[in-house]
């Protein structure tokens, strides 16, 4: 019995070291939101922590509308959204573009479709399409693949392609960007949308209304399918998140960006 | 004492918290739109939770059939036709099964039965059928440990009995055996099934999460957990109280389901225990 307590007392003095330790080192920038912007965050957080030793920059996932609350009641100096503010949101939050990424349409590496014009992708995200032959494809069944309600990847499509149309509700549902690869990976049906800059090679992103979606085309704005990243603050960012923001605005930080697959800002 | 009391306070304040949360918007939508209705569009303030009700009771009901029956099989085997020594490595290591993360449950789902299902039984394999599947191996270990407790309890003079008296083994298992041990099993299905409607990730994983009531067992299905852990990083006023309201709904339906199970082990209990087994004993004498 003595030895479990003498453990316990051990912990708590490490846990309290640690607190002391932790709080100690630099001052600590918190972002928080969308988990489209995650993985870049992070990157840019690593490098930034690298030239600058004394500051930390601590990154956490949640999804957009987190990020923004987070960012609202100063649990965040930083919160990430990856669509457009509403109108609402734009009067209480400073938001500054990070970077601009595409919204890639996928589809099994095997299936032959070139492209999609977005009045197809929107009969097959309404359910209207039930076979790729309908759209010039091979004669399997069509399964659409959606993000769950709230997610900015899934506003994004909605306001750019579906408009007032809903969603069909037999689109099956994942939760990240990760978890819709995964599926159209392995599905030769399947089609889905995601950050063009996490397609990676295993899957095919196919033309939308002619347009090849490539980075240059997203910059050329020519691609259809583009929404911004934001760094969204409540009033004047503190120093240290300023900071942070001029780093990834620098064009160090916009070539890190640009090497990701992603768009710069400007 | 003092721990107990904490126990229970802790579960006072969160249910009161849930109800709290969860309340105000089933009395704003109606509750007969609440539960009763199929559209779930939470961004325009239609909050039907059908959908997921069907989908939490068919998983769990299909995850009970092959926990149960895997379960209890194995629990009757271990106990009257395995000799002592390799029951000692079987249970402990059908045991081990409950360490391992829901995540990883899910994730072998999705890599080797999705595709599975989905080449040889049709349908996009995210499924029913794969969610049934994946929680019935997670409740295995529950039902099969509980179980095997339960049927050693059995005194050794009711099976010595009914043998004495001519009957085989497979009749002494599950015409005395079985019946005596009766509430433990019951017991032990209640906790899989806890276990079972509970289960989110791996269900997120291989359900595919669809808001649309399943027409065969090879459709996708969101159940209510999933629901929850899907929607609630981005939820913000209505949408986050329908979110609450969802777990009511979990909270009273647990309730229910164990209240029934809770309802028919006791009142076989109190119809003087074991009185089938020990009739069926008087009857050879």
């Amino acid at each position: 019995m003595k030895w479990l307590i003498g453990i316990a007392a051990i912990v708590v003095v490490l846990n309290g070291l640690s607190l002391i330790l932790g709080g100690g080192r630099g001052d600590a920038v918190n972002a928080v939101g969308s988990t489209s912007i995650q993985p870049f965050a992070e990157m840019l957080a690593q490098a930034y922590e690298g030239s600058h030793p004394d500051l930390y920059v601590n990154v956490q996932g949640g999804g957009s509308t987190a990020g923004l609350q987070a960012a609202a009641n100063g649990l965040a100096q930083i919160g990430m959204c990856s669509r457009d503010l509403t109108p609402d949101e734009t009067k209480e939050f400073r938001d500054i573009v990070i970077a601009r990424d595409g919204l890639a349409i996928v589809v099994h590496p095997s299936n032959p479709i070139e492209g999609l014009s977005r009045d197809q992708i929107r009969r097959i995200f309404a359910g209207e399409i039930h076979n790729w032959t309908e759209v010039g494809g091979p004669d399997r069944p069509v399964r659409p693949i959606t993000r769950e309600e709230g997610s900015g990847t899934r506003e994004a499509f909605v306001k750019k392609v579906m408009g007032k149309v809903r969603i069909a509700r037999e689109a099956l549902t994942q939760e990240s960007n990760g978890a819709v690869k995964e599926l159209v990976r392995n599905d030769p049906a399947g089609v889905g949308y995601m950050s063009l800059g996490l397609v990676g090679g295993e899957l095919r992103a196919v033309d939308v209304d002619g347009v090849a979606p490539t980075s240059a085309n997203v910059v050329a704005g020519k691609y259809p399918l583009v929404r911004p990243f934001l760094f969204v603050t409540k009033g004047k960012p503190s120093e240290t998140a300023q900071a942070f923001i001029d780093f990834v605005l620098s064009p160090e930080g916009q070539r890190m960006i640009e090497n990701e697959g992603l768009v710069a800002a400007k | 004492m003092l721990a107990a009391l904490s126990a229970v306070s802790g579960l006072a304040i969160i249910t009161a918290f849930i109800f709290k949360e969860g309340l105000p918007i089933i009395a704003k939508v109606g509750l007969g739109d609440f539960i009763f209705s199929n559209d779930w569009y939470p961004t325009e303030g239609q909050f039907g939770i059908l959908p997921m009700i069907v989908g939490s009771l068919e998983v769990t009901a299909g995850a009970m059939v092959i926990g149960v029956l895997f379960g209890l099989g194995c629990a009757v085997l271990l106990v009257d036709f395995v000799p002592p020594r390799p029951v000692a490595v079987i249970k402990p290591s059908i045991e081990l099964l409950a360490g391992i993360p829901s995540v990883v449950y899910g994730f072998m789902g999705v890599v080797i039965l999705v595709p599975f299902i989905r080449d040889y039984l049709g349908g996009p394999g995210l499924s029913v059928l794969a969610a049934s599947i994946v929680l019935g191996i997670m409740v295995l270990p529950t039902v099969t440990s509980i179980s095997v407790d339960a049927l050693q309890a059995v005194p050794r003079a009711y099976r010595e009995g009914s043998i004495a008296l001519g009957a085989t083994e497979w009749q002494t298992t599950h015409m005395v055996v079985l019946k005596a041990a009766r509430s433990g099993i019951v017991a032990a299905v209640i906790l899989g099934m806890g276990r079972a409607v509970g289960e989110t990730m791996a269900v997120i994983m291989v359900a595919g999460n669809t808001i649309a009531v399943p027409h065969s067992i090879l459709d996708p299905v969101r159940t209510l957990t999933s629901n929850i852990a899907l929607e609630m990083g981005y939820a913000a006023g209505d949408h986050r109280q329908a979110l609450f309201a969802t777990g009511v709904t979990l909270f009273v339906i647990i309730m229910i389901l164990n209240t029934i199970a809770l309802a028919v082990s006791r009142r076989r209990a109190r119809r003087a225990p074991f009185t089938r087994a020990r009739l069926f004993v008087e009857d050879m004498t």
